[in-house]
């Protein structure tokens, strides 16, 4: 009775794990049709493109207009300062 | 702003316009497809980014061993633009690994080492911000140390395996795709001239005005 304990728990480490406890992850010798990625994982290139253009786009000319203001900003402060004199 | 650096930011102005159709024209890469476009901006935003950190650290060089005002501001608007230029390399490179990788982000030698650079610039602003006095020369030596991993940044992929393009790529570029990028290199080196500039005024006139403050508060 022991060693038939013992054999059916050794057994049970050999057993396959049923079918639906893991997604099908495709070997890496294996083609996957990007119907089957996930939709979560299908980005289209062109919103990357678009995001991507859109941020240098924003970012510099966000940039160019900060420059100009923090520009006219001490322009003015130095014409002030420069009128009341020493 | 003077009339040369007037006129330079019109012409980038013009030339960013008309970006869209020059790289249009470009073909489509064989593996990556459309997303390997995001490389026309990409890269000429990396390169601005090592230009950027190079001339801040002679920049500062010359100031800790000049004291000229002068280089001091050229430093600190060059910190500034490795800043911004910087950034827009670190957000347009994800967009592009995420089509092409996988992934937004690997820890690789190239990323990490720009990451690095770009974090030793903004400590640079950050202590010109809040240092209080001397943080001038502190921060001149932190953009020594920035431009010290230029070097490293640039051979980094050359040396260790990654899956970032190497150095090489640019000089065996086809021209169908090497006209779209040198446009777009120098579209972004006069931008880069003409806000390097711009900042660097910005700067002699705050020196000025802080100086003007301090004359008054004497009298």
């Amino acid at each position: 009775m022991r060693h038939f304990r013992l054999f059916f728990l050794l057994a049970l480490l050999f057993v396959p794990a049923p079918a639906g406890a893991q997604p099908p992850t495709p070997s890496p010798d294996e083609f996957q049709p990007i119907s089957e990625v996930p939709p979560g994982e299908q980005i289209p290139a062109m919103n990357l493109v678009g995001a991507a253009y859109g941020f240098v786009w924003l970012a510099l000319v966000g940039y160019v207009w900060s420059l100009g203001r923090r520009l006219q900003k001490t322009e003015t402060d130095l014409a002030r300062l420069e009128r009341k004199g020493p | 702003m003077t009339t040369a650096v007037k006129a330079q930011l019109a012409v980038a102005a013009l030339m960013f316009a008309a970006a869209p159709w020059v790289i249009d024209a470009a073909p489509y890469e064989a593996t990556m497809g459309l997303v390997y476009k995001i490389y026309f901006f990409h890269m000429p935003s990396a390169w601005m980014f090592l230009i950027a950190a190079i001339v801040a650290g002679v920049a500062s060089a010359r100031f800790l061993f000049t004291k000229r005002q002068a280089s001091d501001a050229t430093a600190v608007a060059a910190a500034e633009l490795a800043v911004v230029f910087g950034l827009l390399a670190l957000v347009t490179g994800p967009l592009w690994a995420r089509k092409a990788w996988g992934v937004w982000w690997v820890w690789d030698p190239r990323l990490t080492s720009s990451l690095l650079v770009f974090l030793i610039f903004v400590a640079y602003l950050l202590l010109r911000q809040f240092g209080g006095p001397g943080s001038d020369k502190l921060s001149a030596g932190l953009a020594l140390f920035g431009m010290a991993n230029v070097p490293f940044v640039y051979v980094s992929v050359n040396y260790w395996r990654t899956m970032h393009p190497k150095t090489s790529v640019v000089p065996t570029l086809p021209v169908s795709m090497g006209i779209p990028l040198w446009y777009c290199v120098f579209a972004f080196l006069l931008l880069f001239l003409a806000l390097l500039s711009m900042r660097a005024a910005l700067e002699r006139q705050r020196m000025r005005l802080d100086a003007l403050y301090l004359s008054h508060d004497e009298d």
